[in-house]
């Protein structure tokens, strides 16, 4: 299928081929997903709106609301404040949002829409909330969106009255609903009140319930977002994403904050359970106790199927991050661990990995594709693929097993309602990967060789 | 007037249900979308995109940040007989400064680079909402390409905000135009081209099978499964047979124009389109074999097939059917077709239908049908409920709206998962909905909530 990937690596400093990323506005809009009667809104042309809808559709299999400032001719010349006016009125009047979410696209940014001025001058219900953060398409990534929506409603909202409320603010990362909820079990367990922002766990994992509701339970209240404000302090999962966010909390409520890897693998979930441990002073419960002793239990049973194996991890940068611990706890190889999320720090961070660990000869980028993932597999091959959808192409092409793991996953289903962080997500992890190896193994293998016990 | 809480007073006119329409004026379409509504339009690259992609040995960069090339990379469904080149996403990815200083050296070196490593017959240039503005000169890009390495570089403007995905249709129209324009008309031969339809799920191959059966000859297909070779060949076609009508018609007209080639619209949805179509197909060849061949190759087929659709016609007669789709003629087809399953169409709308379908449409349904232009999921979740339908047919961005809802589904756009076109299709098509809406799942689903047990 791929043929036309040469083997040799050439030169290519200016044309991308097979993205590892896509634009800001789509994080924006997920994020925006995850706050309660909230309207994501796209101030740009109509097509943004529509394949940022159809992205988020084809990976969580369920609707993805949001409204367009649907740009013109005119609007391109003579600026889209008019547009958004006309929107902010128009959904207030039919959807009745309690909130609605601006985010800027490419085109927005490139003819300089002022969307403070648009929005101070804008006709909001009593009651009602406008808020916008910038995204332009050609700085970052949806990696980058996501935290700026999410700084976006802290701008707006978050407060610092005085008062703390005993809480921690939970910064979840670029995760899945069923993540979310994962990491809000934990904190329960844990005796942690919490303000997580976003939480599209009940919006995009929603049941069926015969009606369809434009705003489903779940999602961030608004008056949590304005208590982030009051929190004790903010934990951020994913460094590469929720940094940004929880800098600008403490910046604005001067509330303090400390990051750790997105809880996935051992090491990892240990942290995220050591810091609510330390902010909660609670003891660790014995139903946590065990579900990481069955972790143990499983990774010593399983680990000769794993051990030296070679992985090319592919997709958002705390994902891949947290997948190459996992992998190395298991005894893997994270021979290429590739992001297309622009930035210098996903590099610093896998090369300490690789240290810690004591591997060499891994290689990791940010700001590569999946063109020349594919190339550097040509060349030195491995036993597994770990990433989104668009790896199946490269799979079917090398013949080489791939796990789904990360953003988009669009031909699969379940997949967002079931965790990767925490030990159950450990556990579902250590499934995954198995059954790739060991189903590829039973098939490779000759017959005399075909084990019933393994 | 009861859903008046789900529509927008600027969207009343672009609707029509029982209770208000009436004023004689007809559906307003084909304009342009209501600033805060969630529309389910795509854009003008989007149109665009759609139509190009399925030309299989192109080479397609996206002149852009990277979005519009993640958006649109490998998602059509459009099958290839052989290359796979149009399955990678090529994109200039734009940053920062590139937006600040101009894009074209970028883009200029990203031919080069696909230059270096690839011998591309054709590279189509698309260029985004910010080409524009930030004044690239792609025209300048591409003519200079064009003279350096003795290719076809061709420009396709399509800043997603100049109009709707329609213009985007005919922006990749002109791109086809300027592809195949010889510098002599070829002599004709007797073959046709088919246009408009993108070999989703291999339906085009289902069509030129039709024809190769009745004895017509096929030139070029435009675009599904095309190659540039044959592209080019299409100027000495004498007959244009059009079956999405809505992306090419313009193409259509303009060849005639200019190639002097006839066109009539077709359709492959349904046994009765499906014969018609080949009928007339037949009769415009005008050739007395072909007619001969085309007439009792249909009374095969129909033998065939309709004691088959007759053993799902017990299972689907009486049924409520919706339909969101994007263009017009494909709403009428699939009206015809649920009404040989003895289905009734109790909602119809489409994302870009003009004036003239909007006609056909009003005559074919029943007066208490609701018909939309332009809708959004408040609308089609109020229209779908008050109608109770009991299948949605429709695309991605309908299908968890029905499902939520509680209403059967079947995909009749890129994520179709079988032909749905000819004899055959229509077959798939009646197993699809019929698997839908007599899953077991409706069972489950309807017992209720946990209480209820």
């Amino acid at each position: 299928m791929l043929e036309l990937t040469p083997k040799k690596l050439s030169d290519r400093s200016t044309l991308r081929i097979n993205p590892i990323k896509t634009c800001q506005p789509v994080g924006a809009m997920y994020a925006a997903l995850g706050v309660h009667q909230c309207m994501p809104h796209s101030h740009g042309s109509q097509g943004c709106c529509s394949f940022h809808r159809m992205f988020l559709t084809r990976h969580f299999k369920d609707p993805a609301i949001a409204s367009s400032s649907s740009f013109t001719e005119g609007a391109s010349v003579f600026g889209g404040g008019a547009n958004l006016k006309t929107a902010i009125k128009n959904i207030f009047d039919i959807y009745d949002p309690e909130i609605i979410a601006v985010h800027t696209t490419c085109l927005s940014e490139t003819i300089g829409d002022d969307l403070n001025g648009y929005i101070q001058d804008a006709k909001v219900p009593e009651g009602k909330l406008v808020v916008h953060t910038n995204t332009p398409s050609y700085v970052g990534s949806h990696i980058t969106g996501y935290y700026n929506m999410i700084s976006g409603f802290i701008k707006y909202l978050s407060t610092a009255t005085g008062e703390k409320n005993g809480k921690l603010a939970l910064f979840p990362g670029f995760v899945n609903p069923g993540d979310m909820r994962e990491m809000k079990r934990l904190m329960k367990l844990m005796g942690t009140e919490f303000i997580m922002l976003p939480d599209t766990s009940g919006v995009l994992d929603a049941p069926m319930t015969g009606n369809y509701t434009m705003y489903p339970k779940g999602g961030t209240t608004i008056p949590d977002i304005r208590d982030l404000g009051n929190c004790e302090m903010t934990l951020g999962l994913g460094e590469l994403t929720s940094e940004f966010p929880a800098d600008f909390l403490e910046k604005k409520c001067k509330v303090p904050y400390k990051t750790l890897p997105l809880p996935i693998g051992v090491e990892n979930t240990d942290a995220f359970i050591m810091a609510l441990n330390q902010f909660s002073k609670n003891e660790v419960p014995y139903e946590i106790e065990e579900e990481r002793g069955q972790l143990m239990d499983i990774l010593l049973d399983s680990h000769q199927y794993t051990n030296n194996k070679t992985v090319a991890i592919f997709g958002d940068p705390d994902t891949v991050l947290g997948m190459a611990q996992i992998t190395l706890e298991m005894g893997m190889i994270p021979k290429y661990m590739v992001t297309g999320t622009p930035g210098a720090a996903f590099d610093r961070k896998a090369a300490a990995l690789l240290e810690k660990f004591g591997i060499e000869g891994c290689t990791a980028k940010q700001s590569g594709d999946l063109f020349e993932l594919h190339q550097w597999i040509k060349n030195d091959p491995v036993d597994l693929l770990i990433g989104g959808t668009h790896g199946k192409q490269v799979a079917r092409a090398e013949d080489i097993p791939l796990v789904r793991v990360g953003f988009p996953i669009i031909d699969r289903y379940v997949h967002s309602y079931m965790p990767i962080v925490g030990y159950k997500g450990a556990i579902r992890l250590a499934e995954l990967i198995l059954n790739a190896l060991m189903d590829r193994q039973d098939r490779d293998c000759e017959d005399e060789d075909l084990e019933m016990v393994m | 007037m009861k859903n008046d809480s789900a529509i927008l007073p600027e969207r009343a006119k672009s609707i029509r249900f029982s209770e208000c329409s009436g004023d004689g004026s007809g559906i307003k379409c084909e304009s342009e979308s209501v600033s805060g509504a969630v529309s389910q339009r795509a854009c003008v690259y989007c149109g665009a995109r759609v139509v190009l992609n399925p030309i299989t040995d192109a080479f397609h960069i996206v002149h852009g940040p990277i979005g519009c090339a993640s958006y649109t990379w490998d998602i059509r469904g459009s099958l290839s007989s052989g290359e796979e080149g149009y399955r990678n996403s090529y994109s200039t990815d734009l940053r920062e400064t590139d937006v600040i200083f101009g894009g074209e050296k970028k883009l200029v070196a990203a031919i080069d680079e696909i230059m270096a490593s690839h011998a591309p017959k054709v590279i189509f240039i698309y260029a985004t909402c910010i080409v524009g503005v930030i004044g690239d000169d792609i025209d300048a890009v591409c003519r200079n390409a064009e003279a350096k390495y003795d290719i076809r570089v061709i420009a396709v403007k399509s800043p997603g905000f100049s109009g709707t995905k329609k213009t985007g249709y005919k922006m990749a129209c002109n791109a086809i135009m300027s592809l195949i324009t010889p510098e002599f008309l070829p002599a004709k031969t007797a073959g046709v081209n088919i246009l408009g339809d993108f070999n989703l799920a291999g339906e085009m191959w289902i069509i030129k099978n039709y024809l190769r059966r009745i004895g017509v000859e096929v030139v070029a297909n435009i675009t599904g499964d095309a190659k540039v070779k044959d592209l080019k060949q299409a100027p000495a076609a004498q007959l244009n047979l059009v079956q999405c009508a809505g992306s090419m018609t313009y193409l259509a007209k303009q060849m005639e124009e200019v190639f002097d080639i006839p066109f009539i619209k077709i359709s492959f949805f349904g046994v009765t389109d499906t014969s018609d179509s080949l009928m007339r197909i037949a009769y415009a060849v005008g050739d007395k074999e072909v007619i001969k061949r085309a007439k009792a190759f249909i009374e095969e087929e129909k033998n065939r097939v309709i004691p088959l659709l007759n053993k799902y016609r017990k299972n689907l007669e009486g049924k409520k059917a919706a339909i969101y789709v994007g263009g017009g003629f494909k709403a009428i087809s699939l009206i015809r077709q649920f009404h040989e399953f003895g289905m009734n169409t109790v909602m119809v709308g489409t994302q870009t239908g003009s004036k003239d379908d909007y006609e056909v449409i009003q005559h074919l349904v029943d007066e208490d049908a609701v018909i939309l232009d332009d809708a959004n999921p408040a609308e089609l979740e109020a229209f779908m409920k008050e109608m109770g339908a009991d299948i949605l047919v429709g695309g991605v961005k309908e299908r968890p709206l029905a499902y939520k809802l509680g209403v059967a589904f079947c995909d009749h756009n890129h994520e179709r998962k079988h032909p749905l076109a000819g004899y055959e299709g229509t077959l798939n098509f009646a197993s699809e909905i019929n698997l839908s809406m007599n899953s077991p799942v409706w069972e489950i689903i309807s017992q209720g909530g946990i209480k209820n047990v």
